[in-house]
């Protein structure tokens, strides 16, 4: 008998229709994936099974029997835990408080802080009780969404996209503390969109593309390309890689040290880097690790005291703000698409005012709406854009979409520098290709590209080199060829001996 | 009588009703509400708790009434903002502004109605006792009231299952919602807290700190209550430091004015209020302090399906 069994889940949103009949069973023991892009309905399909969405039409058997799940709580009774993609802890807690705060107020009671350093214990997945969680590293957040799942002793262990933040050492313990998980007999239910792993863990795949679901398979008889077939309908498409033609130093970070402004921050500890024209750098990382501190110091959203420290074509650019740097030629796109990069309630016109405004768009001190629009439209059109037109509004496009106007916007500026942070993050297959293609095409074109992510994949496919930027320091950048995943992991966990970064 | 006990006693009765208040609200925005009709709702909870103490004879029962005035005044707030997420400071300044004006034209018939109001406590032999005897014993009934509040609150808060619940809510409903909590029956309880204390606060000066009814008799101590509750960085033990600075000030200013100093009245009056402020905006500097006390969805409607 299966542990838990769907059948005909359908979830109509206004716009989409986010489960469309989807049947799905799960053995118990077994590690299930569940397989699609970015919007094919898996998270939608999660939270159907842990309560927190209530389907439109199907039916839930657990264990046999028919079952309503109208509750996270109903679903923890059940036994279903739930691991989220992003994390539900809450910062200013304590570890034992936030696992306190998910289990039955019968559990919470007792000597909690044992029985957490209990279970951490026997599944190798070390924590302290008693640390705010705000101080942790992303690593560690998970490990504390794992024990408070496994301290409701649960019969189904949901993970959403539990490996998307971690390095591949964290992904191989991860993958031990799953397997002793269903050695127990516990069902896990794996949803990813990495081909690789899920051929690596799972014993069953089920496929799901645009609601549907497009196949059943046993992922380790599949190759990656048969997957990713059934996951997007065709074949993963690879951006062309020509040999990088290095130029001038066009940005050169020399000995950046700033201090966190925010309590929850990271500290940058004396970065150096210099991109060059006509190649591109990327930086990988854990996200977490100075990032968010090293793209405000770039743009200008941040000035540092000593202008000498950040050069934008040979200029001392340290001193400058976000405006004056793109005078010089930078074009920056954020890892915030609503908010940051694009203002979520302007149209996609006024969004493209906004940074590309010295493209003739102002006049005597006047907005040239005719040609702003224009701009826009011409953006829309040369990255195939699916938008309502350029007076359609930023929150209406989804968000591959709005990355791409966004990406857009700057390359039509024709910069000299291109700084992205997690251009593809959270963007559909086809999309991302496209704009790592783009940012390849404007390397070719002679541009310096920074490209920061945490997607080691897209990293290793478009960039020339790579540095690893961990706990606020940033190793030195080496050629992409020269290095694998393994080295890169090291790094990324902070183990800078492995690349001699110290001066 | 003893001064110095004399000082103390009216010290706390001056700071009194902030401490009722500002823990109100601070329990309200450690949800993660912000409800700015504090104001109105201290009237409302004064001119409720007047006319039933007139009219019943009973100042107890007056003080029960302003309660269940003032709770049912932020019952208004919560519909609007937490079933209908309007905006919630455009609600709650709305909602002072429908306080002051509800207040003034229900208590028109009574502003020179006189009342017997509860007095400082006044036990045989034990507060006869030479210097401790007023210290401890010869504060006002609802004094006492208000360091059992307190000593709840914070008990509550940072000892009890259900504080914990209320601070996670106010951190992240999104969270709270997702491992399961109701997050919007939390938050009607927060503000129904709240609004239960603003009208003790306002109960507490028309029944027992100054026994009549005036209009606008509250005079700005629910927006002093406010920032108490923003520049204490959301800790109740500093919203009571706060609140018996202000009475001090409050008292200090009289005696000045007593002293026939010639300084205009209407500056000394401005002093406590300017007082409170300036020391509690300097002990407030530290961002590390508000970053992990402020509840980080502070203002921010929450819908479940979003």
């Amino acid at each position: 008998m299966a542990r838990l069994s769907l059948s005909g889940i359908t979830k109509v949103y206004p716009s989409v229709v986010a489960n469309d009949g989807i049947d799905l069973d799960v053995e118990p023991g077994e590690i299930h994936a569940v397989l699609g892009e970015n919007g094919a309905g898996k998270s939608t399909l999660m939270k159907v099974i842990y309560g927190v969405v209530k389907p439109d039409a199907g039916t839930i058997r657990w264990e046999g029997r028919e079952v309503a799940i109208a509750s996270p709580a109903r679903a923890r009774k059940l036994g279903i835990g739930m691991v989220f993609q992003h994390f539900s802890l809450f910062e200013t807690l304590t570890v034992a408080e936030n696992i306190a705060l998910a289990l039955d107020a019968e559990r919470a009671r007792g000597d909690l802080p044992a029985r957490i350093r209990d279970v951490s214990a026997r599944y190798g997945l070390p924590l302290d009780p008693d640390r705010h969680v705000h101080t942790m590293s992303v690593g560690e957040r998970q490990r504390v969404e794992i024990v408070r799942c496994l301290l409701q002793d649960p019969r189904l262990l949901i993970m959403d996209e539990p490996t998307s933040v971690l390095t591949p050492q964290a992904v191989a313990k991860l993958f031990e503390t799953l397997r002793r998980l269903s050695g127990e007999g516990r069902s896990i239910l794996y949803i990813s969109h990495k081909l690789d792993e899920i051929r690596a863990l799972c014993d069953r795949a089920t496929v799901l593309r645009a609601g549907k679901v497009t196949g059943t398979c046993d992922p380790r008889q599949e190759s990656s390309a048969s997957l990713a077939r059934m996951m997007i309908g065709g074949d993963l498409p690879h951006p062309e890689h020509r040999e990088a033609h290095a130029g001038e130093p066009r940005l050169v970070v020399d000995g950046l040290t700033l201090p966190a402004d925010d309590p929850f921050g990271t500290a940058l500890n004396r970065i150096r880097l210099t991109v060059h024209a006509g190649e591109i750098v990327g930086i990988a990382g854990v996200s977490g690790n100075g990032q968010k501190e090293l793209m405000a110091a770039l743009s200008g959203e941040r000035t540092v005291a000593d202008a000498g420290v950040v050069r934008l074509m040979g200029a001392a650019a340290g001193r400058l703000d976000a405006e004056e740097r793109r005078a010089l030629g930078l074009a920056f796109v954020p890892e915030e698409r609503l908010g940051r990069g694009a203002v979520p309630e302007m149209s996609l016109a006024e969004n493209a005012l906004l940074t590309a405004h010295r493209q003739g768009l102002v006049g005597h001190g006047f907005v040239r709406m005719d040609a702003v629009r224009e701009y826009a439209r011409a953006t829309i059109a040369q990255f195939n854009v699916k938008a309502g037109g350029a007076d359609a509004v930023a929150r209406s496009l989804s968000g591959g979409n709005l990355q791409k106007f966004i990406v857009g916007r700057e390359i039509r500026q024709m910069p000299k520098v291109m700084i992205a942070a997690q251009p593809t993050w959270g963007v559909d297959v086809g999309a991302a290709a496209q704009i790592r293609q783009a940012l390849v095409d404007l390397r070719d074109a002679g541009v310096a590209v920074l490209v920061v992510s945490e997607e080691l994949d897209e990293l290793f496919e478009i960039c020339d080199r790579l540095a690893v930027i961990a706990q606020g320091r940033l190793s030195d950048a080496r050629p992409t060829r020269d290095t694998n995943a393994e080295e890169i992991g090291l790094l990324m966990s902070g183990s800078f001996s492995a690349m001699g970064s110290e001066p | 009588m003893d001064t110095f006990a004399q000082l103390v006693i009216l010290t706390l009765a001056a700071g009194t009703p902030l401490v009722f208040a500002a823990l109100g609200e601070l329990v309200t925005e450690k949800s993660g509400v912000l409800n700015l009709g504090v104001e109105g709702m201290m009237l409302v909870g004064a001119v409720v708790a007047f006319m039933v103490a007139a009219t019943s004879g009973s100042p107890w029962l007056g003080i029960l009434a302003g309660m269940g005035a003032g709770a049912a005044t932020s019952l208004i707030f919560g519909a609007i903002t937490l079933s209908l997420l309007a905006n919630q400071v455009a609600t709650g300044l709305a909602l002072s502004l429908f306080g002051i004006g509800l207040s003034a034209f229900v208590g028109l018939d009574f502003v020179s109605v006189v009342i017997a109001g509860i007095t400082p406590l006044s036990i045989g032999g034990l507060s006869d006792l030479p210097v401790v005897g007023q210290l401890v014993f010869g504060h006002n009934p609802l004094v006492y009231l208000s360091f059992a509040l307190f000593a709840l609150v914070q008990w509550f808060l940072y000892r009890s299952r259900g504080g914990l619940v209320l601070r996670a809510v106010g951190e992240s409903p999104q969270s709270a919602h997702a491992i399961g909590y109701p997050v919007i029956a939390i938050r009607y309880a927060a503000v129904l807290f709240g609004g239960a204390c603003a009208g003790l606060a306002g109960a507490y000066l028309s029944v027992a700190y100054t026994p009549l009814w005036v209009e606008g008799m509250v005079a700005g101590r629910g927006w002093i209550a406010l920032a108490l509750v923003v520049f204490a960085t959301w800790k109740p033990w500093r919203v009571l430091a706060g609140a018996y600075l202000f009475g001090g000030v409050t008292l200090a200013q009289f005696q000045v004015q007593a002293l026939g100093v010639a300084i205009p009245s209407q500056y000394l009056s401005m002093l406590p209020y300017l007082a409170t402020i300036v020391v509690l905006a300097m002990i407030s500097r530290d961002a590390v302090a508000i970053r992990l006390n402020a509840p980080a969805s502070l203002g921010r409607p929450f819908h479940p399906a979003a």
